[in-house]
């Protein structure tokens, strides 16, 4: 992974000092809760119900082992022994003290980490691929690219200050696991006709009150121009982006009262002046940062292994794990293996400190030193050898990370919802709760097969709720909370939003109105297909029909 | 009452601009009050030759939306451009003085006023802005450090068009603390 030199160590060196003295003004009464906000929310801190929220950047999900054993020890010391992943790959602490974060900040700089632009309404933290350099469907490992965009956007002096916040994506595989068209940017690795490596780029992406999928805004971008064709399209964004109403600052709403065209225009004419710009990627930059990427010293294993195998057969509980949660290598002889944080009675992307020193352990040994992030908020060994399954598998469980349910109706993304949140109008990890303590029956769910549920506890869609199989909102009526429910939406390459199905529930319905759209798919299914294809073919009738008539009986039996 | 000051050149002087007509358009209806006047991109559009012929320094000043591009061939006469912050967090004055500086080419003078803090200054100079009339309550002579807060910058921008990744073999400078 990426290595700090001395140049990137005083960077983030300075920053600490520089942030160390903001928050003493602040705290001196030098600066005032409106001019700190800005300044804090540029280094990930949030002041929530709570307490602070502080939110550490993992810059495209890649942690090494050495670090995720700091974020243990930082975990215990400055809060409660727990944190929590986001779906931008970030660890959220929910109970530092204000006055601590400095301290926490210069730790983090001690292991080439920190918090810049996790919050705020700048460039934050880059995503791409969980499996970015071992997926068998990969064109090009985008995580070099990445780390020069992570590096060209940490405090970019002309948009710090942009009219909200702003997102950006990488894909380079076949299938797309970063949901990519719902960024401000989604930037995919493509290869020209005649073999030449380029950017499609697409912009005007965005969940929230208005859902969009980004449009394509040039089909090939050459890979040295990745920078300045960011810049220019931010550029357009930071001066006719609005500014005079916060739902509807984003970058998409730009593209959509611009037209496509008109967006993509001033972009090229934007463009047209940076041909030159040194910000034009070199060679040599490349080379150098893709060598901090270059592949692990893998051992040259046949394709199977007798062992591994052998426990399949054995081992039902074992054998379903490895189903759900080991993934496609694209060296013969290794796995990745996702390490579920969906853990039954516990909030989704939840881990403890001594559940992260188990994982750093398991990464050391079997997984040259190195985890990601994935944005369904679970941990991924991305480099284990086949043979090494089982014993992954067994230290794992031991630590009650083996959730063997990648892919299905408990594997919920969640944000932290009301509890936590002072954004949420509603509570959401209660509501992940008991739909995973309905449905915890591990063969039923092996069952209905692929399925993807997502929560959000407001419109800003931290839980990717519009593109979820079964998208779950919490939305304020009359002060007390309540929930809306679509059905329909996916992300990957086909990726859509879903449909609302109509009127929203009461907290304590929903594992009802979830079983009961469960039902209705079981009913109506083909063989071999998922709920989101059987909801495609047929409608969203027949699931309203079930969930509100006999809504509408019970009320007249009332 | 002591003189308004400004910081150029990092350093902090008095500031005998006058901003004429942001507190309110009807300052332009009356007489431009003595000495150097800064007024709004269309009056001098419109006024330019009669302004320059009063023989006091004449400037200036864009609102966030004002685009920078009118400018083209109207900077002759010129002794300063100011671009206008409503507000700190609007961030539209950065794109607008990077535009002045690379696309326009002006060379003289570009100053940002208004709601302008210690903490925005590093930025402000990295996109072009050489002098900086903080607001009123916020003191320019414990804000200089501020240029100093980083050594190091990843990008190019109007201070330095050269990105850190084209001088990775440089050895890295210690920030000085102000």
């Amino acid at each position: 992974m990426y290595r700090y030199d001395d140049h990137d160590r005083a960077i983030v060196a300075q920053r600490v000092a520089q942030f160390r003295d903001q928050t003493r003004r602040f705290l001196a009464g030098e600066l005032s809760e409106d001019e700190f906000r800005p300044l804090r929310l540029q280094n990930g801190l949030y002041i929530q119900r709570h307490a602070p929220m502080y939110r550490i950047a993992v810059p495209y999900g890649l942690l090494a082992s050495r670090q995720l054993r700091k974020l243990a020890e930082i975990v215990r010391k400055y809060d409660r022994g727990y944190g929590h992943f986001s779906t931008r790959t970030n660890l959220q602490l929910n109970w530092p003290k204000l006055e601590d974060v400095p301290e926490i900040y210069a730790e983090l700089a001690s292991v080439e980490m920190h918090s810049i632009q996790t919050s705020g309404n700048d460039i934050r933290n880059i995503t791409t691929d969980h499996f970015a350099g071992v997926a068998p469907d990969e064109l090009v490992d985008p995580r070099p690219y990445a780390e020069i965009l992570r590096q060209w956007s940490t405090f970019h002096p002309e948009f710090a200050y942009l009219p909200r916040k702003f997102k950006i994506a990488l894909n380079a595989a076949a299938e797309d696991r970063t949901v990519l068209r719902i960024h401000d940017i989604g930037i995919e690795l493509v290869k020209s006709a005649e073999g030449e490596l380029g950017l499609r780029f697409y912009a005007g992406g965005g969940m929230g009150r208005t859902p969009v999928l980004a449009p394509v805004i040039r089909e090939f971008v050459p890979w040295r121009h990745m920078l300045t064709y960011c810049t220019a399209i931010l550029r357009v964004y930071n001066r006719y982006g609005r500014r005079d109403n916060i739902w509807k600052a984003r970058i998409k709403i730009l593209v959509k009262s611009l037209g496509v065209e008109e967006f993509a225009r001033r972009v090229e004419d934007e463009w047209a002046d940076l041909q030159d710009s040194p910000d034009v990627i070199t060679d040599a930059e490349l080379a150098r940062v893709a060598r901090h990427f270059a592949p692990p010293a893998y051992e040259e294993l046949p394709a199977s292994d007798p062992s591994h195998a052998r426990h399949i057969e054995t081992n039902r509980a074992f054998a379903r794990w490895a189903e759900r949660n080991v993934h496609a290598h694209r060296v013969p002889g290794y796995a990745a293996v996702t390490l579920s944080l969906k853990q039954p009675g516990v909030p989704p992307g939840d881990i403890t400190g001594d559940q992260m020193d188990v994982v750093a352990d398991l990464a050391d040994r079997y997984s040259f030193g190195e985890l990601r992030v994935s944005h369904e908020q679970n941990l991924v060994l991305a480099d284990v050898r086949k043979r090494d399954l089982f014993a992954v598998w067994e230290a794992a469980k031991a630590a009650g990370l083996a959730t063997p349910t990648v892919g299905l109706l408990t594997n919920i993304i969640s944000c932290p919802g009301g509890d936590f949140c002072s954004l949420a109008n509603a509570k959401s990890i209660p509501i992940a709760l008991a739909i995973q303590e309905r449905f915890d029956d591990l063969d039923y769910l092996h069952d209905i097969g692929e399925l993807d549920l997502n929560i959000s506890g407001c419109m800003n869609s931290c839980g990717h709720h519009h593109v979820g199989h079964i998208g779950i909102l919490g939305v304020d009526k009359n002060g007390s909370e309540w929930y809306q429910v679509s059905i329909g939406g996916r992300q990957g390459k086909a990726a859509a939003l879903g449909q609302v199905i109509g009127p929203s529930f009461a907290a304590a319905e929903m594992p009802d109105v979830v079983e009961k759209l469960i039902d209705t798919y079981l009913a109506l299914r083909h063989a071999d297909e998922r709920f989101v294809d059987t909801v495609d073919r047929v409608g969203l009738a027949p699931f309203k029909a079930r969930v509100y008539g006999e809504a509408r009986e019970l009320a007249r039996a009332a | 009452m002591p003189p308004d000051l400004v910081i150029r050149d990092r350093a902090v002087a008095a500031d005998p601009w006058r901003y004429v007509g942001v507190a309110s358009a009807d300052e332009l209806a009356q007489a431009l009050p003595e000495g150097p006047v800064a007024v709004p991109l269309a009056y001098w559009l419109e006024h330019g030759p009669e302004l320059t012929r009063r023989g006091t320094p004449v400037g200036v000043w864009l609102k966030p939306d004002d685009e920078p591009a009118r400018l083209a061939g109207h900077l002759e006469g010129l002794a300063l451009v100011a671009v206008h912050f409503p507000k700190f967090t609007d961030g539209r004055g950065y794109s607008t003085a990077t535009a002045l500086r690379r696309r326009l080419g002006w060379r003289g003078e570009l100053r940002a006023f208004g709601d302008v803090g210690r903490d925005q200054l590093f930025y402000l100079a990295r996109v072009g802005f050489d002098s900086f009339r903080l607001a009123d309550h916020r003191d320019p002579r414990s804000a200089l450090g501020a240029f100093d807060d980083f050594s190091l910058r990843y990008q190019g921008s109007v201070d330095d068009p050269v990105p850190l990744f084209r001088k990775r073999g440089d050895p890295p400078r210690e920030a000085r603390r102000g």
